[in-house]
């Protein structure tokens, strides 16, 4: 149900549109998605993130999940090495169905956005009975 | 004798496709899993101070109980499990990339730990450790006396 709109540059690293190379990279989130019944459930590993930070919009179908990360570094210590690097974060997906926005649910813990997305109860499936004539 | 002309895309370096290639097959054959994700052991960067180092872990999704921090002499370790996800029949998957499972990953630090000064914090899914030379282990600065 949740189909993925992959920017333009790059594999892994994305960039959101109209934002201007500040030197800070973005990422692509990992993301977990599946359904349970009438609910979409995603969860999206953001890292480093605060809850504050994290900007999640429903425009018409078009989901888009974005985290803005805070420099962890310890400060008064120089870099030894690194096998992973600080970034935003940047997911777009596009639903199939109509969600109710009223009852979104989204929480941020640990590092992990998890978004619980409910179908309208115009876009869940409706039995149609046959008369027989 | 002619030299070899190389057409240009093999200029620079012609073991470079092949990686390429190799890097393409390993994608294939690994699944929808988002690339540079890792699968069985997180990342970790490494800073140094005067006498102490600082360690980072990116473990989105885990809290301070599933994680655990050994140290001896020079070598730190970290074990993890990632939290049970969801099951059940009604479950329909459509996308995992998020790793599961346990991992452990030992490092070799340095120099050796005091184990009485570790300091453990875990934020936002991010694990910092910060570790202090023991006291003994730190360089001494010797006065010299002029004669």
């Amino acid at each position: 149900m949740a189909q993925e709109l992959t920017p333009q540059s790059g594999r892994d690293v994305a960039r959101a549109n109209g934002e201007t190379n500040t030197g800070a990279i973005t990422f692509t989130p990992a993301v977990d998605i599946f359904e349970r019944g009438e609910t979409t459930v995603i969860m999206a590993e953001m890292p480093g993130v605060s809850a504050e930070d994290i900007d999640v919009t429903l425009e018409r179908r078009v989901l888009t999940l974005r985290g803005k990360v805070k420099s962890h570094a310890p400060e008064g210590y120089q870099r030894l090495s690194s096998e992973y690097r600080e970034g935003d974060y940047l997911r777009v997906f596009t639903l199939s169905d109509e969600i109710d926005q009223a009852h979104i649910n989204a929480e941020f813990k640990n590092g992990l956005l998890r978004l619980e997305l409910p179908r309208t109860t115009e876009a869940q499936p409706k039995k149609i009975t046959v008369k027989a004539v | 004798m002619r030299p070899t002309n190389f057409p240009s895309w093999a200029y620079s370096d012609p073991s470079m496709d092949m990686r390429r290639l190799q890097g393409a097959m390993n994608k294939i054959f690994s699944g929808n899993r988002t690339p540079d994700q890792f699968s069985t052991y997180p990342p970790v960067n490494f800073w140094t101070g005067q006498d102490s180092i600082v360690m980072s872990a990116e473990l989105p999704g885990m809290t301070d109980q599933d994680i655990e921090i050994t140290v001896k002499d020079t070598v730190i370790s970290i074990r993890g499990t990632f939290p049970e996800q969801a099951s059940g029949d009604e479950l329909l998957w459509l996308r995992r990339e998020r790793p599961a499972g346990t991992f452990l990953r030992s490092i070799e630090l340095p120099f050796r730990i005091d184990p009485e000064h570790i300091d453990a914090r875990f934020e936002n899914g991010v694990l910092t450790v910060e570790m202090e030379r023991p006291e003994v282990d730190k360089p001494k600065r010797i006065q010299i006396k002029a004669s």
